[in-house]
């Protein structure tokens, strides 16, 4: 049974074999795809407000950005990142009551669906305004200097459409200013919400950008998860030992709208049928069936196995109130006596 | 000795770092032997070259990491080099920090230092009041020292305290204003102080026209019209309890500030007293800002545009005779 990702056990994530890890990371990915898959469910049935944003196509990316990291790493995630969520260990039940407005909810009813995160327990919480994050993790990643730790890396993802902003621009440069250990995974969907990438930028290659920033470059299929564990496992382990910024660039198609109220109409045929328009899960469990990594049957426990969790946290958040308008205390300050009150 | 108000905000950040290792100042050339636009860091990168640091000009990044710093358990001082470039990292400022109490449970203790206000030939980019944008989004306190002791005392405490601080500090006071020596301790964070006692009218308001209205008060007095002067010293949260208690005394509500005249502290004291207080007022509130226009470079042009003491005699006057 996977059970929520223990931050101790992610240490042996970098020693593990190669299988080993790699059927790990499908299991998350397994989870994440099924519990958005619930979550959609659910927005079509009413029963989430606002919206859902999901990370289909996009899940080997992820989980490799959360796979390598261990208990003292930040990680900043953004919209596309659930699997990556759940492998730095968020519970899945924190994700079902963030969407339902739970109280108990990280978030507890403040905000919703993928604006979330417990920074105390190093997963930063997005904002929506792009790019901001990235600055952020190299202050948190600063602190860490100043007080001495060691051994420790920041991880911060982004899209296409994020890396087009000037708060990403002037993340990255402050990043390399300050050679903080960090590493950046920007994935190519090929759409800004509806925008495609000939009207997001006019460079030949994302990643030649690394070494205009003062970062170390690659670049990778998002559609290979062998490739992504590769690739972001050891930009992860340059950056925590001493080498300049680390960036990585993987190419995607986002599987989904930009929310589910998109129907992404705009997702031309052409592009569908691009190499990188694969759908990443279907690859991984071609590979694992091909290669006899699981039999038919443990490959349905474990189908049975996300099921039943995500039904679990589900019925959890479920079960729990909602915010209270007249229990709360409306203070958007810790230090209660100078909290303004004009009535 | 005598201490100015600018060697009170560098003899605050000296002792915030002797004293506290989570403090650190990051800005536009705070560091190195320069120590600043202003020289408000001037010598502390001698004293402690780990912790005051230079940083691109790029405010956007600069606040981010001073946020993210901040989470993880550090108390940046961040440096603007003029209140006007801040506009350039209101993403952070508001919708990062402003927010990230209210959303996670973890408060952002970060400080934000303004040089604000105009100075004569500094022009539409190198002049601005910011105080009231920052005061109108939740989750920020917004500092507006009018005195050295102030400067001195209010920015140790903002640096104390857990929740992100907007400091605005005057530029126009800098070297203008003394003190022979610097306290301990001042008024608590949020109180309003009574700059000058008066039972005619009072003159609500906040940084350098705290100074500007000390002297029209002082004016005054020689035609037997005592103005009482309040100083708000924070404009949020914002002492609505000393300002109505001040016009209980007086009657009369005048309130001056440097920013624009659309919205902002002056219109909020305004609301508060008419809304609170409309039994205690013998006539209407009026208020003084700057026009709605960006700030002049010429000096002819920047003291029309900027209230000053002449106008604030004349307002004052006219209300008396209302």
């Amino acid at each position: 049974m996977l059970q929520t990702a223990q931050r101790g056990k992610k240490t042996s994530a970098n020693k593990a074999a190669p299988h080993e890890r790699f059927l790990e990371a499908f299991r998350w990915m397994l989870l994440a795809r099924t519990l958005e898959e619930k979550l959609v469910s659910l927005y079509r049935g009413g029963q989430i407000t606002g919206g859902v944003y999901i990370g289909k196509g996009q899940e080997a990316v992820s989980v490799a950005c959360g796979m390598f990291l261990q208990k003292g790493d930040i990680f900043a995630p953004l919209i596309r990142d659930q699997a990556g969520r759940s492998a730095f260990g968020e519970p899945i039940v924190d994700v079902a009551r963030t969407y339902l407005g739970s109280r108990q909810g990280p978030m507890r009813g403040r905000d919703g669906n993928i604006h979330r995160g417990k920074p105390g327990d190093d997963q930063l919480a997005m904002i929506s305004h792009l790019g901001a994050m990235v600055s952020v993790t190299v202050g948190a990643l600063l602190a860490k200097r100043f007080r001495g730790e060691k051994n420790f890396v920041g991880l911060s993802c982004i899209g296409e459409g994020g890396m087009q902003t000037g708060s990403f621009h002037e993340g990255m440069n402050i990043a390399a200013v300050e050679q903080v250990p960090l590493v950046i995974v920007a994935t190519n969907n090929h759409y800004a919400y509806s925008t495609p990438n000939d009207r997001e930028f006019a460079c030949a290659d994302l990643v030649d950008r690394a070494k205009g920033y003062g970062f170390e470059g690659y670049s990778i299929d998002g559609t290979d998860l062998s490739m992504c564990l590769d690739v972001i496992g050891s930009a992860v382990k340059r950056a925590r030992a001493g080498r300049p910024p680390q960036l990585v660039v993987a190419s995607v198609l986002r599987l989904s709208g930009h929310g589910e109220h998109d129907d992404a109409s705009y997702v031309t045929d052409e592009m569908k049928r691009q190499p990188f328009a694969q759908d990443c899960l279907k690859l991984t469990e071609k590979k694992v069936v091909d290669l006899e990594m699981a039999d038919a049957a443990t490959l349905k426990s474990w189908r049975e196995d996300a099921a039943r969790q995500v039904d679990e946290a589900i019925a959890t958040a479920q079960k729990e109130a909602a915010p209270d308008a007249e229990k709360e205390d409306w203070c958007a300050i810790s230090t209660r006596e100078l909290v303004d009150r004009p009535e | 000795m005598s201490i100015t108000y600018l060697e009170a905000i560098r003899e605050a950040q000296a002792r915030l770092l002797r004293d506290d290792e989570r403090v650190f100042i990051y800005g536009q050339d705070v560091g190195g032997t320069f120590g600043g636009a202003f020289k408000a860091t001037k010598g502390l990168a001698k004293e402690f070259p780990n912790r005051v640091l230079n940083t691109p000009i790029s405010e956007d990044a600069i606040v981010g990491t001073a946020i993210g710093a901040a989470i993880k358990g550090m108390r940046p001082i961040v440096e603007m080099q003029f209140a006007d470039f801040s506009s350039t990292a209101l993403n952070q400022i508001l919708n990062h920090a402003g927010t990230h109490y209210w959303r996670t449970n973890i408060p952002v203790p970060i400080t934000i230092r303004l040089p604000s206000g105009g100075t004569k030939g500094s022009g539409p980019f190198h002049s601005q009041s910011m105080e009231s944008i920052y005061a109108h989004y939740p989750g920020l306190i917004v500092m507006t020292p009018a005195t050295v002791e102030d400067a001195y005392t209010m920015l140790i405490d903002a640096v104390a305290i857990d929740d992100p601080v907007v400091y605005c500090e005057h530029k126009y006071l800098y070297y203008h204003l003394k003190a022979d020596k610097l306290p301990d301790k001042g008024l608590p964070t949020g109180r309003a102080r009574i700059a000058r006692e008066g039972r005619d009218l009072t003159i609500v308001t906040y940084s350098a026209m705290v100074q500007e209205s000390l002297a029209v008060a002082g004016e005054l007095a020689r035609e037997n019209l005592e103005i009482e002067v309040v100083d708000l010293r924070t404009v949020k949260p914002l002492d609505t309890d000393t300002v109505l208690a001040s016009v209980a005394r007086t009657g009369r509500l005048l309130c001056v500030g440097e920013s624009f005249p659309w919205g902002g502290a002056t219109a909020e004291v305004i609301a508060r007293v008419t809304s609170e207080g409309f039994h205690l007022l013998d006539a209407a509130p009026v208020r003084i800002n700057a026009k709605d226009t960006p700030i002049p470079y010429h000096p002819n042009l920047w003291s029309a545009h900027r209230p000053g003491a002449k106008m604030i005699a004349a307002k004052a006057r006219a209300l008396l005779k209302e």
